[in-house]
């Protein structure tokens, strides 16, 4: 392929940023590259569907936006043209992400959360304070600038920055707790704003930890050290994979009955099974962790605490389902949680867990991490596909799914963190035993979100089953002198429940008949004081902004959605609010019924759901 | 080895539509079903000569057991699917789709069929409100992902934006764009392979751009204008077409379309050439030509101007 550049010209330092991701590409077609390091010297280049190596597109984005700042036409041309991308394609994929530039723009930048869990907790606009005491978003001074941002999944803190910061010491970090009086200090590189605070809270270790499965080892274990996590257990479940070999792992699954934790509860065994038996090569399996759901931070408290579950947790599943290559694809706004997976990922490859022939039975595995840059839709498992590909993360058409056309339209399994580290207490204790812990059908233990106006937010797990009302008993109840108005479940994408549905049990079918979902185990709590159209409003915008674009009720349906929801907020209706009201119900059936993927599918069921409670 | 001689015959696979059975080669799409007994249903993003992309839900079916509706136009049929393709589901959701469209992208020059299909549905362009005056010249270009300014629903958006005219063979009047991807395809792999454009920014801000916006003649653009055959919606359009809008002037009823071959070189496209008042205002390719499926190059398309003048 010609590629037509502008002849803009790319600095050194903008060379040298994507050169050091890309390598020396002499020849971008000659396949010669594949088994070569790169990035970190962890991971290996794939091949490619196309030929090429467009695979490398968003690290090598990561990489000018990091050094540079911004992303300019000139790097772009020259990206382009070494890794036989289309400048205009290229520039596509640049435009899709959140924690791109494609003009000049600070050397920092705060990303403030102004989402709906940090607003339950401080039951304001947590991005007003900025305003007011630093101007406007996006106006540069001293170097920085700030702006709004989805949810940093801090939510158990109730307050977060991510800070973007450029140049020769880039570094993306994420805080929280964070008040705005912290901007004071930015100029000072020795604040407590440039580095990542650790957050775990996770308060069952304290009075139950003998009940915990999948956290147990949290603030137990040391996140930095292999041998720690052996200690505590690690790596008995590969050593069982491996005995037990492929087969007896997936018939462990399968009488586990275990379900996929992200959100649409398919069973894994049948996932893993259709990839295990695909006569085509190579099969891929991705760790899903671009957890980006409004209000969900389970996965990363798992991958910062505990990080080499989800790498023994991918490594089982890669060796059930017949892979070679792994990939963890984690959100950009998670840095720490990137941190300790890439070090979990070095010191298992040096101590044979990892790499060629794992503890010696002659079975090889790796895993390389991808980082998303700002696109709560590349979470879906298509999309995220299609990220990874170096291209827009636009979900595809399904069918064929994943297990038959997936990654490189290979096939593929993908799963959830949480899933995967079920996958090791199916094999610590055999899938018949694990089985009897939670429901009938939904079995084990679910790991649970709870922020918002609780006394002690945080991560917890409890059997499936337990009831809304214990599991926010569990976390201390309602904070002192509030009460209960309504609950959200499952995020964003799932619904509000009220206060007076707080025996509802928290199982797949449970929540299922109660019309609402677990989605990603959310129990967001709202108080009596909670203005609930800015709430509402803030969803639909979060939707608008995370909507992809392809197809039109979704892209068009969650603008007119924000749009109604302003006008209700505003006091300002169109026509009646009878009519408002109807409209809104049309736009969420058109959403529900034909939109592509499950964003749009589900982008009026909160909103929809709190009318329907009367919360407005 | 022994010699085989393969011989590929396509299986048959039945589908009952509206009570009707179907019975189609494996590998068919829904929409290539329904057309086959003579079921009509509306397309907007779809042609046949390029990779179904499904994006504007227009085509949406009910498929028995099927907790959406489903794009007629890309999904396959599979034996025993049953289909409904005029049920009360797929009424409500083809006129919000079509309101959704016609509120928010000027759909004054679609072909007829969509015409009727906005008749028969009341397609209320303001039924979100009046509609927002056009954005400013790169505004809606600009907007960083995931950074929209937040409405405060006075006003349905729009993806109203001032014509870009850089060159003399095409305009590209985004007003128009219902952002259906033929025109990247068509640019793609699907037939030029010049990847002068395609998708960018997100959202309701996502829209067809070259690298950072530039002007066409600073692209890859080659000017095929075969994103202009594509396009259902006039977004793209040869420049002697728009003019003549421009001034009112443009009137199918006063054209002949005289079908011939290209004189350029020896591929032997075959070309439509569109006249009115004694001048050629537009050329195109008939799509079922089997030597072009639609497709021109640029002296096919636009080099016609010697004889006008």
């Amino acid at each position: 392929m010609d590629l037509k550049t502008s002849g803009k010209p790319a600095s050194i330092a903008e060379i040298e940023a994507i050169d050091a991701v890309i390598g020396n590409l002499s020849h971008r077609d000659d396949g010669a590259l594949n088994g070569k390091p790169h990035l970190n010297g962890i991971g290996y280049i794939s091949p490619s569907n196309s030929g090429g190596h467009r695979e490398l597109l968003l690290p090598a984005l990561h990489s000018i936006q990091q050094k540079i700042g911004w992303i300019s036409h000139g790097a772009l041309d020259y990206l382009s043209s070494q890794l036989g991308v289309p400048p205009a394609e290229a520039y596509g994929v640049a435009s899709f992400y959140a924690l791109f530039s494609l003009e000049e723009a600070s050397q920092t930048i705060i990303h403030v959360c102004d989402d709906i869990g940090c607003r339950a907790a401080q039951g304001d606009d947590p991005a007003d304070q900025i305003s007011k005491r630093y101007g406007e978003s996006g106006v540069i001074k001293d170097g920085w600038s700030w702006s709004r941002s989805p949810c940093l999944g801090r939510c158990e803190e109730g307050s977060a920055a991510l800070i973007q910061h450029s140049g020769e010491n880039h570094r993306t970090v994420l805080i929280s707790p964070f008040n705005s009086g912290m901007l004071d200090s930015i100029s000072e590189q020795s604040s407590d704003i440039w580095v990542s605070s650790e957050s775990a809270k996770v308060p069952q270790i304290d009075n139950a930890r003998s009940e915990l499965k999948l956290l147990r080892r949290i603030g137990s274990v040391d996140p930095l050290s292999l041998d720690s996590y052996r200690s505590h257990g690690g790596y008995s479940a590969l050593r069982r994979a491996l005995e037990l070999g492929p087969e007896g792992t997936l018939a462990e699954i399968k009488d586990s009955k275990l379900m996929g934790r992200g959100g649409a509860a398919f069973p894994t065994a049948t996932k893993w099974e259709a990839v295990a038996k695909n006569p085509v090569r190579p099969h891929y399996f991705v760790c899903n962790a671009d957890e980006s759901e409004p209000g969900t931070f389970k996965d990363r408290i798992v991958m910062e605490q505990d990080p080499y579950s989800v790498i023994e947790g991918l490594t089982i599943a890669g060796l059930t389902t017949g892979c070679a290559k792994g990939y963890i694809y984690i959100r950009g706004e998670y840095p720490l949680a990137e941190e300790r997976l890439q070090n979990a990922i070095a010191n298992a490859t040096r101590k044979g867990f990892l790499g060629s022939n794992i503890l010696e039975k002659g079975f090889n595995f790796e895993i390389e991490i991808r980082r998303g840059a700002g696109a709560y839709i590349a979470g879906e498992e298509t999309a995220l596909f299609n990220s990874i590909e170096g291209k827009r993360a636009e979900p595809r058409n399904k069918p064929p799914f994943p297990a038959q056309a997936g990654l490189f339209r290979k096939p593929t399994g993908v799963n959830n963190v949480e899933t995967l580290l079920n996958v090791l207490e199916i094999l610590t204790v055999g899938g018949l035993e694990f089985a009897k812990t939670g429901t009938e059908s939904s079995t084990g233990t679910r790991l649970f979100c709870l922020s918002g106006a609780v006394t002690k937010p945080g991560l917890y797990e409890a059997p499936f089953g337990i009831k809304l009302g214990d599991i926010i008993s569990l976390a201390g109840g309602i904070k002192k002198g509030k009460s209960i108005k309504a609950i959200l479940l499952g995020g964003a994408a799932g619904s509000f429940v009220g206060k007076d549905q707080l025996d509802i049990p928290l199982s797949f079918e449970g929540v299922r008949s109660a019309g609402a979902t677990l989605g990603s185990g959310v129990v967001m709590v709202f108080d009596q004081d909670t203005d609930f159209e800015q709430v509402l409003l803030r969803i639909a915008k979060f939707f608008r902004e995370e909507s992809c674009g392809q197809c039109v009720p979704c892209r068009v349906g969650t603008a007119r959605q924000e749009e109604l929801l302003a006008r209700l907020a505003n006091k300002s209706v169109y026509k009646s609010k009878q009519q408002e009201l109807e409209l809104l119900s049309e736009v969420g059936m058109v959403m529900r019924e034909s939109s592509i993927c499950g964003l749009g599918q589900t982008a009026s069921n909160a909103i929809e759901s709190a009318f329907k409670l009367g919360l407005v | 080895m022994t010699n085989t001689t393969a011989v590929s015959i396509r299986r048959s696979v039945a589908a009952t539509i509206n009570g009707k059975e179907a019975i189609v080669p494996e590998g068919s799409t829904i929409l290539e079903a329904c057309r086959n007994i003579g079921t009509e249903i509306p397309t907007l993003c779809y042609l046949e000569n390029l990779t179904p992309v499904n994006t504007c839900r227009v085509c949406m079916v009910e498929l028995e057991g099927s907790r959406t509706l489903v794009p007629a136009c890309s999904r396959k049929v599979e034996q025993g699917m049953v289909i409904e393709t005029e049920s009360d589901r797929v009424h409500k959701s083809r006129k919000m789709i079509l309101e959704l469209l016609a509120s928010s992208v000027d759909l004054s020059i679609v072909s007829t069929e969509l015409n009727r299909y906005m008749e028969k549905y009341q397609v209320d362009r303001e039924r979100f409100g009046p509609l927002a005056p056009p954005s400013e010249q790169g505004q809606r270009e600009n907007t960083k992902a995931g950074h929209h300014h937040t409405s405060n629903g006075a006003f349905a958006s729009t993806v109203a934006v001032p014509t870009k005219i850089d060159n003399e063979q095409y305009i590209r009047d985004y007003s128009r764009c219902v952002l259906c991807y033929k025109c990247v395809e068509a640019c793609g792999t699907d037939a030029q392979n010049t990847f002068a454009i395609a998708v960018a920014g997100r959202g309701f801000e996502a829209h067809i751009s070259t690298e950072f916006d530039v002007a066409l003649p600073e692209s890859a653009c080659v000017y095929c204008g075969n994103c202009v055959a594509v396009c259902p919606t006039g977004a793209l359009m040869p420049k002697t077409e728009y003019e003549l809008r421009q001034s009112n002037q443009w009137d199918e009823s006063r054209q002949s379309v005289t079908r011939t071959i290209c004189p350029y070189c020896g591929v032997g496209c075959n070309l439509e050439i569109h006249v009115q008042d004694n001048k050629i205002v537009k050329v195109t390719s008939p799509i079922d030509h089997d030597v072009t499926s639609g497709m021109l190059c640029v002296k096919g398309r636009f080099g016609f101007e010697f004889i006008n003048g």
